[in-house]
């Protein structure tokens, strides 16, 4: 009878603690499938947009040089990206495209396009399309009346597009996209005499100088400006930082039970400290830049501020945990309230202190990315405004490099002077 | 013996004298570039730090005073507004959850003795590092040219984060684990999947909750700033009111104390479960 009894109870006890085990998946998996419906994941599909990701996948590893005719005046011009800074001199141009009275353009593979009194494009296994633009039209002609889906036209309008390259031909206009792999220009610009030299031809000119300012004064992707706001970033994060720290030292005193008796201050300086951290970086941002404007100092002063709440929340609670029979030792010498400070308290703390704030260091140059491109400073500030042209994805996904290697950077840096400062200071003792 | 004696007081003075100077020296070094470090921010500001102190109260002023002129109408923001603040809090909750979660099986995948393919270990503490370096609003803004606005970019962009910063934890967490149990159900023939969930899930749970739930408090700061760029939620609301220029002051009010009081409850409750959860555990650890 009793172990009936008991056999029951140890069963519905397991049964219960089963119910209880399948709480947390189900509670999970419920909060999920609630996600999902206010979130309209399903509809996600719908939103995708198609082009865009095309655009950055080809943008972020190839580039398109762009070689157009008005057909008005006859002028060439051939610029990569289509972009004035990578425009070709007049009369000069890459080996591909021959100039003259027809201008022969070589998109490779068989594929050829020709700007003359028409405009042709040979396509192997396809044809000739020839077109005359005049003022009634563009007048095409195709080597079939059955067109495939990769040729677009309309009275005023040819639009084709091949593995080779891109050709659309308007009454005004004709213009020709030749798609290479890598990041055009990176290097050097097409006004720089070192464009085209190979790494070899480069050491036997010798100018490291010259080579050197070319390169950093390269007018496509401003490397000597990307590399002043990486600085600029991390600054932010060291002024913020350590600005912090100092402020919230005595601060921390403040709010320590064993340093100040005095309940009402103590109370001031927490309240200090949890409004600091509440307000948050964001808002903190927001106000400082009306007054200081966009810039370092801005995203400087507001990392200062959030994290001053932080670090004094912080540093009091370590200063809570010291060692009163250490301060003793230092008083039981004579030594003078500051002296007991300087030698009974501060070495004590130091490490936490050191670790905490190399921690947040690294922390923060992610947090001073994400400021700068609030505020308007650093490399946050450049890949915004690279995102905002929706079209300059390789310089995109440069920053993104950038950013991920300047992270990594910073965290190995505090890491190893962590070790560093941390062993060093416990040998001393 | 004297000798020797007046040579280490000598040699230990001399020490001293050499630390203390290289202490200075790296002293003055630090304080430079701080001071260097401030002087190159202030001049790369568009505004100077002198000129803009004076100010730093007026929008501030601008704000308060513009609430309060309108308080009355305050109680009907909240209303307004709560509905952006439950999809903040959503895009934070939703993207800790997934971000936990994903952390929590790469983490045995990165753990040395709980590995099932050694040889997987490095990439997948590579991937954790690249991961954790890059920040939320990257991969958001990139995502918002690909989606669209939204909460939908701001969680996965957070999400992706929390897996970085989570991963290292737990992993570090499962360093710690008692591989008794495992050994255990190793020996009743459990797979590896059984090994985990019934064997080391238990053990670190508390902390796994624990750390979770304080990149939740961080999460959720990450998704006002992302709205604020464009992904929704009540930092969008935030820039409108704040770029719609004159007479709207009053409602960004609203927004800063809707968005400071759910930081700090949020931040409470937290505080309260970690507390439990820490002490919970040291209480058990007695009594056993």
């Amino acid at each position: 009878m009793k172990s009936d009894m008991l056999e029951y109870q140890v069963a519905s006890y397991l049964l219960r603690k089963r119910i209880k085990a399948m709480m947390v998946p189900a509670a999970i998996i419920g909060y999920l499938v609630y996600v999902f419906f206010t979130f309209d994941i399903a509809g996600l599909r719908e939103r995708v947009s198609i082009p865009n990701v095309k655009v950055l996948l080809s943008d972020v590893y190839s580039y398109k040089t762009h070689v157009a005719r008005n057909n008005r005046s006859g002028d060439i011009e051939i610029a990569i990206e289509g972009e004035r800074k990578g425009r070709y001199p007049a009369g000069k141009s890459p080996e591909w495209v021959v100039l003259g009275d027809e201008t022969v353009i070589d998109l490779g593979n068989g594929h050829v396009v020709v700007f003359g009194q028409q405009i042709t494009y040979d396509i192997p296994n396809f044809g000739r399309i020839a077109a005359r633009p005049d003022k009634d039209g563009i007048n095409a002609v195709f080597p079939t009346d059955n067109l495939p889906g990769w040729i677009n036209v309309s009275k005023n309008r040819l639009a084709i597009k091949t593995d080779a390259g891109r050709l659309t031909v308007t009454r005004n206009r004709a213009e020709v996209f030749r798609y290479f792999a890598g990041w055009e220009l990176f290097f050097f610009t097409l006004d720089s005499p070192y464009h085209g030299m190979s790494p070899k031809q480069l050491v036997a000119t010798g100018d490291y100088g010259d080579i050197l300012r070319a390169f950093w004064d390269n007018k496509m992707w401003r490397h000597g400006d990307v590399a002043w706001a990486l600085l600029e970033t991390v600054l932010m994060a060291f002024l913020g930082t350590f600005g912090a720290a100092i402020i919230a030292l005595p601060l921390g005193f403040l709010a320590a039970k064993n340093f100040t008796p005095l309940g009402a201050l103590r109370f001031a300086a927490r309240r200090v400290f949890d409004f600091l951290r509440g307000v948050d970086g964001l808002i903190w941002t927001i106000v400082l830049s009306r007054a200081f404007g966009p810039g370092p100092l801005t995203g400087s002063l507001a990392i200062l501020l959030t994290d001053t709440g932080t670090f004094g929340k912080i540093f009091s609670e370590a200063l809570e945990n010291v060692e009163a029979k250490q301060i003793e030792g230092v008083t039981s010498t004579g030594a003078k309230p500051l002296q007991r400070y300087r030698f009974g308290v501060i070495p004590q703390i130091t490490p936490v202190l050191l670790s905490q704030i190399l921690y947040y260091l690294e922390s923060n140059t992610r947090s001073a990315t994400i400021i700068g491109a609030i505020t308007g400073g650093g490399i946050g500030l450049l890949l915004t405004q690279a995102i905002i042209t929706q079209k300059d994805w390789e310089e995109v996904s440069y920053y993104i490099v950038l950013i991920i290697l300047m992270v990594m950077a910073m965290d190995t840096f505090s890491g190893w002077l962590r070790a560093k400062l941390i062993k060093g200071d416990s040998a001393d003792y | 013996m004297t000798d020797t004696r007046i040579e280490i007081q000598a040699n230990y003075l001399a020490a001293m004298r050499q630390k203390r100077l290289l202490s200075g020296i790296l002293l003055i070094v630090f304080v430079s570039l701080l001071l260097a470090g401030f002087q190159t921010a202030n001049a790369r500001n568009a505004g100077g730090f002198w000129q803009g102190l004076p100010n730093i109260l007026d929008f501030p002023a601008d704000v308060v005073g513009e609430a309060w002129d309108r308080k009355h109408l305050l109680p009907g923001y909240f209303a307004k507004y709560a509905r952006s603040l439950i999809e903040t809090v959503n895009i934070a909750a939703a993207a800790t959850l997934v971000g936990a979660l994903m952390a929590l099986g790469l983490s045995l995948l990165a753990t040395r003795r709980l590995a099932p393919a050694v040889r997987l270990i490095g990439p997948i503490r590579r991937l954790l590092d690249i991961l954790r370096a890059i920040p939320e609003i990257v991969v958001a803004l990139v995502l918002i040219f690909l989606l669209g606005g939204g909460p939908v970019p701001a969680m996965i962009a957070i999400a992706l984060h929390t897996i970085g910063a989570l991963g290292k934890l737990f992993s570090e967490v499962n360093e710690n684990a008692s591989l008794k149990p495992v050994e255990g159900l190793a020996s009743v023939g459990a797979n590896w999947m059984q090994r985990m969930c019934l064997g080391v899930i238990p053990q670190v749970a508390p902390n796994y909750l624990s750390y979770a739930l304080l990149r939740f408090e961080i999460n959720i700061r990450a998704s006002a700033i992302l709205g604020f760029v464009g992904a929704g939620g009540i930092g969008y609301d935030l820039r409108n009111t704040m770029s719609w220029g004159q007479g709207k002051f009053d409602e960004a009010a609203a927004i800063f104390l809707l968005l400071f009081a759910t930081i700090i409850v949020v931040d409470q409750i937290s505080s309260v479960v970690r507390n439990h959860l820490a002490f919970g555990r040291q209480e058990r650890a007695l009594t056993s």
